[in-house]
């Protein structure tokens, strides 16, 4: 007997946050023509996003396949949601100050922001590739649209299209490999593809193409052309989503597909290798020269996912060496993407806030000067830039620590070097970010203008983000030990 | 009865032709118009696929991928409009304000 069609109420606690982001996505757009107060939606928008942050722990209570296998909800999607869930908070409280500056609509802005986080939801649980197409789909399309959300700036315009433009490329690309594998195995079920062939060419290819269209949402080079463009002619808070969510989701789906399809796992290897070492370079020679720091944070955050992909050579080296356990090594990926995410939206923040209306002040010469002038602001600043370097009693350092570690013992030693060489070039460009913070007296414009406000919605994030980053660096244990949990990492399989 | 295989060897022949065009034209519109040719032989591809393992689930896949690719046009469409309104040319080399 085929099973029944209709859901049970099981399968839709399952999507809880997904349908909570949606729904409240969908009210904020109802009620946009008639509240006038721009901080009504901000408030329905960080419930919305809260509440389903929060009730994923019940969706994670109901553990299991959902919607017939289409969906799992384990521990492992339930740490994405709240990944995702709480960088949209974060990206709502930071926006609301930054979109009555640029004079932008509220509500739709909202609406969008909980749409694309219910896409990554969808991504991080999806168990069958057209579940994540569509939820792939869900979070890309409304990013575009928010790429290009300050109309009226020509670099908002040119972002969105040249995001839209390469996006789609890049999904007919993973679609086309989703075409070749369901060719190749005859279903889309991850769990069911280990029964097909592991030798097949078709199945090879399709999961090669699959892996190109994940690395461009993940900013892998030789995919990552689009990167700084789009990350700097955003709004600043979309930037911040941008450098955090998709990539947390995407990941997500990669970790997924090469923990359940053995065939990705022996291919992949090198793959990873030749992308982690392109990706940590391109990231940080590009950053070296760049006098923008929107655009510098952008190559930033592409050296980042070079560091993450040293982290997904050793997970697959690890899993085809049968006598190492890749536990550590996933644990490494998992940790770093919440370090990185705090970090990032942290930066991007301040970097909103110093741009000032029409985002006219993001060179970093503006910068000289703001020890003095404003100290908090300087330091936050610095330490996230330290947490980027992955100076101790920071964030980053646990992260980078764990990735290095998980490389040394999968034997990949010239990758870790490498990597280790490219910590030291960050340095540069890092510090000398600090150096003109501190060192360089601000030009006479600068030093005239009255100093930046941080309204309460940004104290807020900045405090949640930098506490966060000091506790990660000095208390990693209660994240890692939650994230070593074995229904987490050994769920997978 | 034609063979499968010629289905599937002429969609690759249509996703190659939408990757060309994606890269060598220059009007925003010639090149959503490529992204567009892909992801039809996609659909192409899941249907001679469906029709080889004698399963249907690959034909619900392509009306999916329809609808989210109308979904995808409707926005793209929107964004062209706004470069186009905001540079008057739809020469992606004219679009170039944002670079190294």
């Amino acid at each position: 007997m085929l099973p029944s069609a209709i859901p049970t109420p099981e399968d839709f606690y399952r999507v809880l946050p997904e349908v909570l982001w949606c729904g409240f996505g969908t009210l904020i757009m109802l009620l946009q023509p008639f509240v006038k107060n721009r901080h009504f939606f901000t408030f329905l928008a960080l419930t919305g996003a809260l509440l389903g942050t929060g009730l994923s722990v019940i969706s994670g209570a109901f553990a299991g396949p959902g919607f017939h296998g289409l969906i799992e909800s384990d521990a492992f999607s339930v740490f994405f949601h709240l990944l995702v869930g709480t960088v949209a908070a974060l990206v709502v409280l930071a926006a609301d100050p930054y979109l009555e500056r640029e004079n932008l609509a509220a509500a739709e802005f909202y609406a969008l922001l909980l749409f694309a986080t219910a896409g990554m939801g969808v991504l991080a649980g999806a168990q069958e590739l057209l579940t994540a197409f569509v939820g792939l789909e869900m979070s890309s399309i409304a990013s575009y649209v928010l790429a290009g959300y300050r109309r009226d700036s020509l670099k908002s315009g040119e972002s969105a299209m040249k995001y839209f433009l390469l996006g789609s490329f890049a999904t007919a690309f993973f679609l086309y490999g989703i075409a070749m594998v369901y060719g190749a195995t005859g279903t889309t079920l991850l769990n069911q593809m280990g029964a097909g062939n592991p030798q097949s060419n078709l199945l090879k290819l399709g999961l090669a193409m699959i892996l190109i269209g994940l690395c461009f949402k993940v900013a892998a080079a030789p995919f990552q052309i689009w990167t700084p463009d789009v990350y700097e002619g955003a709004p600043t808070p979309v930037t911040a989503l941008f450098s955090a969510g998709p990539k947390a989701g995407a990941f997500a789906l990669m970790l997924r597909i090469f923990a359940t399809v053995p065939a990705a796992t022996h291919l992949w290897f090198w793959a990873f290798w030749i992308l982690a070492v392109l990706t940590m370079f391109a990231g940080n020679l590009g950053a070296l020269v760049q006098t923008n720091l929107k655009r510098l944070l952008a190559y930033s955050s592409i050296a980042h996912a070079g560091y993450i992909l040293v982290a997904f050579a050793a997970v697959t080296y690890m899993t085809s060496d049968l006598n190492g356990s890749a536990g550590p090594a996933y644990a490494a990926v998992l940790f770093y993407l919440v370090s990185y995410a705090m970090v990032k939206i942290g930066a991007f923040t301040i970097v909103s806030q110093i741009g000032g209306a029409g985002e006219k002040h993001l060179s970093i010469d503006d910068y000289a000067g703001l020890g003095q002038r404003q100290p908090w602001v300087a330091a936050t600043l610095s330490l996230f830039l330290l947490s980027l370097l992955g100076l101790p009693i920071t964030a980053g350092f646990f992260g980078k620590l764990y990735i290095f570690k998980a490389a040394v013992e999968s034997h990949l030693i010239w990758l870790a070097v490498i990597m280790a060489v490219n910590s030291v070039i960050g340095a540069y460009y890092y510090f000398r970010v600090i150096v003109v913070m501190y060192m360089r007296e601000p030009s006479a414009e600068m030093a005239a203008a009255p100093l930046v406000r941080f309204p309460i919605t940004v104290v807020l994030v900045l405090l949640f983000t930098a506490l966060g980053t000091v506790w990660l660096g000095v208390a990693p244990n209660q994240v890692l030990n939650f994230i070593l949990q074995p229904t987490l990492i050994g769920g997978l399989r | 009865m034609v063979p499968t295989t010629y289905y599937i060897a002429l969609s690759a022949v249509l996703f190659g032709l939408g990757v060309l065009a994606f890269i060598f034209k220059r009007n925003i519109i010639t090149i959503f118009m490529s992204i567009e040719l892909m992801l039809n032989a996609v659909n192409l591809a899941f249907v001679a696929f469906s029709q080889r393992t004698g399963k249907l689930d690959g034909q619900i896949f392509v009306l999916f991928v329809i609808i989210v690719a109308a979904a995808e046009a409707a926005v793209g469409l929107g964004i062209i409009i706004l470069i186009a309104r905001n540079r008057q040319s739809l020469n992606v080399e004219r679009v170039d304000l944002l670079k190294l």
